[in-house]
């Protein structure tokens, strides 16, 4: 029990603490419209500071959703280029938490600087895009995955490639499981096309954002025909 | 480099409520907005310098009393017309319930200091370590402060 509340128990404090301070749970005393008006008001300050940290460039990494035939992705960008691509099934607050930790906690919600991402997105998968123009930012991927991930990025729309093969191609002949696991946590799926990478045999392997997916995708770019479904 | 930060979204969500509260009662509607504004990108640019076990909204809402006492200084220095003071007057004031306008409008006319110790105190919900650090000044002064700004609108709400 703090001292300090002993003093602040009469009508003054009860009229101050009543009118303005915010989410109190015994609000019902307080005035519901103003407080509802003052929530309004700072939420739209709060965008158009949003809009102010894109114009300006504030931020290390900006953030937004985009609407895709998966569902809802999470895509991140900083200076260098998109950073980071997240399937609806991830959890916003800890792949945000994630790029706060391996990045900088400088992150804001500004869906300008990724105008370019979404359009991109929606081009390709409407069909009408077979390359990324955009500019990427490996800050997420290190060592060997980077390696994988480069020999990955190469493969064009239409094409496949096996596990062992990205492996020897990264410089490890050996190395495919490692490869699997360096693709099982691509940072930028998609646009990193690790769905393009399958199993020796024909097999489609696994994705990390579901089978079905990659499965979509590779029906998507003329890879796997639909008949041949496994 | 901090680790333990959040995303400062997040922080800009949890906060910008107390923080709009704060300036609207410190320096009315009018430059709420601007000092929100400069308030929370200051934030930004110093946000990975903070140290992960800080107390976010006492740290914020001290950058929000510094851009408030600013908009005072701009205010005193520039000299104010007559028929203006009226309307210097009506902006210092919050938009509270009616029943509480002579309350907040006494608040607006405290000095700054006073002002901020009872708004930080009361808006911003801080303890008198807090507000002294956000004042600048000891917690025995920042405790006096409070107490002699709640005397003043004692007089104007009688209990």
């Amino acid at each position: 029990m703090r001292t300090d509340a002993l003093n602040e128990t009469g009508s003054v404090e009860d009229a101050l603490r009543r009118s303005l301070r915010p989410g109190r749970e015994d609000s019902a005393r307080a005035e519901p419209t103003a407080r509802r008006e003052g929530d309004h008001a700072a939420a739209a300050a709060a965008r158009r500071l949003s809009a102010r940290v894109a114009a300006e460039g504030l931020a290390d990494v900006s953030y937004t959703s985009a609407d895709s035939p998966f569902g809802t992705l999470l895509l991140a960008s900083t200076r260098r280029g998109l950073v980071r691509l997240a399937f609806p099934e991830e959890d916003v607050d800890s792949v945000l938490d994630g790029l706060a930790g391996r990045i900088s906690p400088r992150i804001v919600e500004t869906p300008a600087p990724l105008d370019p991402v979404r359009r991109e997105l929606d081009e390709y998968f409407s069909g009408g895009r077979h390359e990324f123009a955009l500019k990427l930012d490996w800050a997420l991927i290190a060592g060997f995955g980077r390696r994988v991930l480069r020999v990955t990025s190469e493969i064009p729309y239409g094409g496949v490639l096996s596990y062992g093969e990205v492996a020897a191609e990264a410089g490890s002949p050996r190395g495919s499981r490692a490869a699997g696991n360096a693709l099982g946590s691509n940072p930028i799926p998609i646009v990193i096309p690790c769905h393009r990478v399958l199993r020796s045999g024909g097999t489609l392997g696994g994705y990390g954002g579901g089978v079905e997916r990659k499965r979509w995708l590779l029906e998507l770019e003329g890879a796997v025909a639909p008949e041949r479904r496994l | 480099m901090s680790h333990g930060l959040p995303p400062f979204q997040r922080f800009l969500d949890c906060h910008r409520e107390v923080v709009w509260r704060f300036l609207l009662s410190t320096v009315g509607p009018v430059e709420a907005e601007d000092c929100f504004q400069e308030t929370f990108v200051s934030a930004l640019r110093a946000y990975p310098r903070l140290r992960e076990d800080s107390n976010l909204r006492a740290w914020v809402l001290t950058i929000a009393h510094r851009k408030a006492l600013d908009v005072h200084r701009g205010r005193a220095r520039r000299a104010i017309p007559v028929a203006e003071v009226a309307a210097v007057d009506e902006r210092a004031a919050p938009s509270p319930p009616d029943r509480d306008q002579a309350l907040w409008d006494a608040v607006g006319e405290l000095p700054a200091r006073q002002r901020s110790a009872v708004v930080l105190r009361f808006v911003g919900d801080l303890p008198h370590s807090d507000i002294a650090a956000a004042i600048g000044c000891s917690e025995d002064a920042a405790r006096r402060s409070l107490h002699e700004g709640l005397s003043k609108l004692r007089k104007v709400v009688p209990a």
